[in-house]
């Protein structure tokens, strides 16, 4: 009765073989193409450290007006534009601004990816269930792995700094822009697109014209949500590198330091509220034509 | 009989995985039913046939689940056919590639649509100037253009309006005036005035009466409604389970129904007011006498000339003066009688089926 008893497995000597198999194959591979990657992200690594300088070096008031600026215009609101600008001061009053800067450099420059490549691969998705198939379950995937399982490749063939991070943030954050955008597109209104069509629209005017425009809403929840998953991995992305408010964080942990972890952690949350309300905002006013009523 | 504009023959449509295989069964004679069963597949039109006259009025009329709305669709290919022709002003519309289809639809043929298909993120001129901005045209000509057709159907004022913004009524006007903005000679118009209330569905049916009067389209019109489709029709087709069972003018239709089914549809009409003395008349004799009236004279509105001038005979002129007949007062009221389903039944059995057909596409003039 031992077939019952025990699962049949592969034998501790066959398992170890495999892995062995994968680990030896995984690393040849990235001693043959580490540094040709390498070489191919260094310009994006080159605006990764533009960037933080840029933000880092530039007087305290201009960001501060900077980021007001882009809250006037996203959400419209003053309640909004003051206590986004409350809460840079305060941050910069409680010793955390580089760190914060830092932060939001990685953070602009992961959503730039994400809506840069999420949206396209979300229209391919929107015009064929076949790509939808094939698609979804790797964004699935993306989603629910826990992130330090696809660090350790990441490091492996890369090492440890921004890319890597910046790599990791977006493999994390990319799923729901892409999600969203094809949401988006199937559900504008059938009637809508047959009058495109009977108007003699081609696939393109079709997609600008309409389909992007209707799904627009949707396409911003998206962004919004990549906006905040991005913000959550900032932590782990400090694991391997990544400078910002991560970093005190981790500090925080491994040493008890309650008031340190508290303070970072919080600066996170409101670079997360300020992010997550205008951008809300925006999308909400690109629909006011749907919510006027007569 | 005058050269059609738009010819169906043969159409066929059948949803489905594989139209093609059920294509091949329908032709060796496969009903609908046993399709269905044995299949899987719907055969949604069947061996459609229709000739369309340039500057008519084209009804299609049929209850929900008919095909008209596939019907119309097949003519643009909005959604493609499984088999058979259709010819606009000669040109074989199935033969067309996506080029020269997108060319069909943005000159020679627009669309309304039921729920109005309007773009809500564009304002009312943005919508009604979307043909020609897909033409590549101009801003400036665009909105030269959809100025005077929002003019024209009554909406001055609301250009910078979003459809939200309008009533059902207002909005299905901005879809008419998007559809002629383009100038196509064919209007399409699916179900256009079904989704508004009945007030608001005559005075869109007054409107486009009226723009008919001076533009001429060659509209293809879908309803449910048979008021509707004899008030605007110059020309009607039924339509029963995929299949046309009687094609042919508002008056015949009224006064020979091809079936009961057709009988039972008639059932509620007002005949007094689709009714046209020229239907009734009967040749002029020697003692006709009485005043003249128009041949065009509804029977309601002939009934009050015999009312006023309390006579039992009329002299049916025609639009030239010429007297063309007489009208009896009990020719009248016999007109506005019913045929009763024996006398539908006692009509079939004189003619056949496909002997009604021809009689009624022949009597288009």
């Amino acid at each position: 009765m031992s077939f019952f008893d025990d699962f049949p497995s592969l034998s501790r000597r066959d398992l170890m073989e495999l892995r062995r198999t994968i680990d030896n194959g995984f690393r040849d591979f990235s001693r043959e193409y580490g540094e040709a990657l390498e070489n191919f992200f260094n310009p994006l690594l080159q605006f990764l450290i533009w960037l933080e300088k840029l933000m880092i070096t530039a007087p305290w008031p201009i960001i501060i007006l900077v980021i007001a600026l882009f809250a006037w215009m996203g959400s419209r609101s003053k309640v909004i534009v003051i206590g986004s600008a409350l809460c840079f001061l305060a941050i910069g009053y409680l010793g955390m601004w580089k760190d914060t800067m830092s932060t939001l450099a990685i953070i602009s420059a992961a959503t730039l990816i994400c809506i840069g490549i999420g949206i396209p691969i979300g229209i391919l998705m929107s015009r064929s269930d076949r790509i939808q198939g094939i698609i979804t379950p790797i964004l699935d995937v993306m989603q629910t792995i826990p992130s330090f399982v696809y660090l350790i490749p990441v490091v492996m063939l890369l090492g440890i700094g921004k890319v890597p991070g910046l790599l990791a943030v977006c493999i994390y954050a990319l799923p729901p822009i892409v999600r969203l955008t094809n949401l988006g597109i199937r559900l504008v209104d059938r009637e809508v697109l047959e009058a495109a069509d009977a108007f003699g629209a081609n696939t393109l005017q079709r997609l600008f014209g309409v389909q992007m425009p209707l799904a627009l809403p949707n396409i911003f929840a998206g962004v919004n949500q990549t906006i905040m998953m991005a913000l959550s991995m900032v932590v782990i992305a400090s694991m391997i590198g990544v400078k910002g408010l991560g970093i005190p964080v981790l500090q925080a942990v491994s040493n008890q330091y309650l008031a340190l972890g508290l303070m970072n952690g919080l600066a996170i949350v409101a670079l997360a509220i300020i992010f997550d309300r205008v951008t809300q905002r925006l999308g909400k006013r690109l629909q006011k034509h749907q919510g006027l009523d007569h | 009989m005058t050269e059609s504009f738009i010819s169906i023959r043969h159409l066929y449509k059948i949803f489905g995985r594989d139209p093609e295989g059920a294509m091949n069964r329908v032709r060796k004679g496969m009903e609908k039913d046993e399709l269905l069963e044995l299949t899987g597949h719907v055969l949604g039109l069947s061996d459609i046939n229709l000739e369309m006259e340039q500057n008519k009025v084209q009804v299609v009329m049929g209850l929900s689940g008919s095909g008209k709305s596939t019907l119309i669709r097949l003519l643009n290919r909005l959604i493609e056919p499984t088999s058979g022709e259709v010819l606009i002003d000669g040109a074989d519309v199935l033969a067309m590639d996506a080029k020269e289809l997108r060319e069909l639809r943005r000159h020679k043929m627009s669309m309304v649509f039921q729920r109005f298909g309007l773009f809500p993120h564009r304002t009312i001129i943005e919508n009604t100037g979307y043909g020609l901005e897909i033409q590549g045209i101009n801003q400036l000509e665009i909105k030269k253009r959809a100025t005077r057709w929002i003019e024209r159907v009554g909406l001055s004022g609301y250009e910078n309006y979003y459809p939200a913004q309008l009533s059902g009524g207002m909005q299905q006007r901005v879809g008419l005036a998007r559809a002629l903005t383009t100038d196509a000679e064919i209007l399409l118009m699916d179900e256009a005035f079904s989704a508004l209330d009945p007030l608001i569905r005559t005075e869109m049916q007054d409107i486009l009466l009226d723009l008919q009067e001076e533009l001429k389209k060659t509209i293809v019109f879908i309803t449910h409604d048979l008021d509707e489709a004899l008030r605007i029709g110059d020309n009607i087709a039924i339509l029963r389970d995929g299949e046309i069972i009687q094609t042919d003018n508002p008056q015949n239709i009224l006064m020979k129904p091809v079936d009961t089914y057709v009988a039972d549809f008639m059932k509620d009409i007002n005949r007094a007011r689709v009714l046209r003395v020229h239907t009734l008349m009967k040749p002029l004799d020697t003692y006709a006498n009485g005043p003249n009236m128009l041949s065009s004279t509804t029977l309601e509105q002939a009934l009050q000339v015999f009312a006023e001038q309390s006579t039992s005979q009329t002299i049916i002129v025609n639009g030239n003066g010429e007297k063309i007949g007489k009208l009896t007062l009990d020719d009248l009221i016999f007109g506005m009688k019913r045929p009763t389903i024996e006398e539908i039944k006692e009509d079939l059995g004189s003619t056949s089926f496909s002997d009604s057909i021809d009689t009624a596409t022949s009597s288009i003039n």
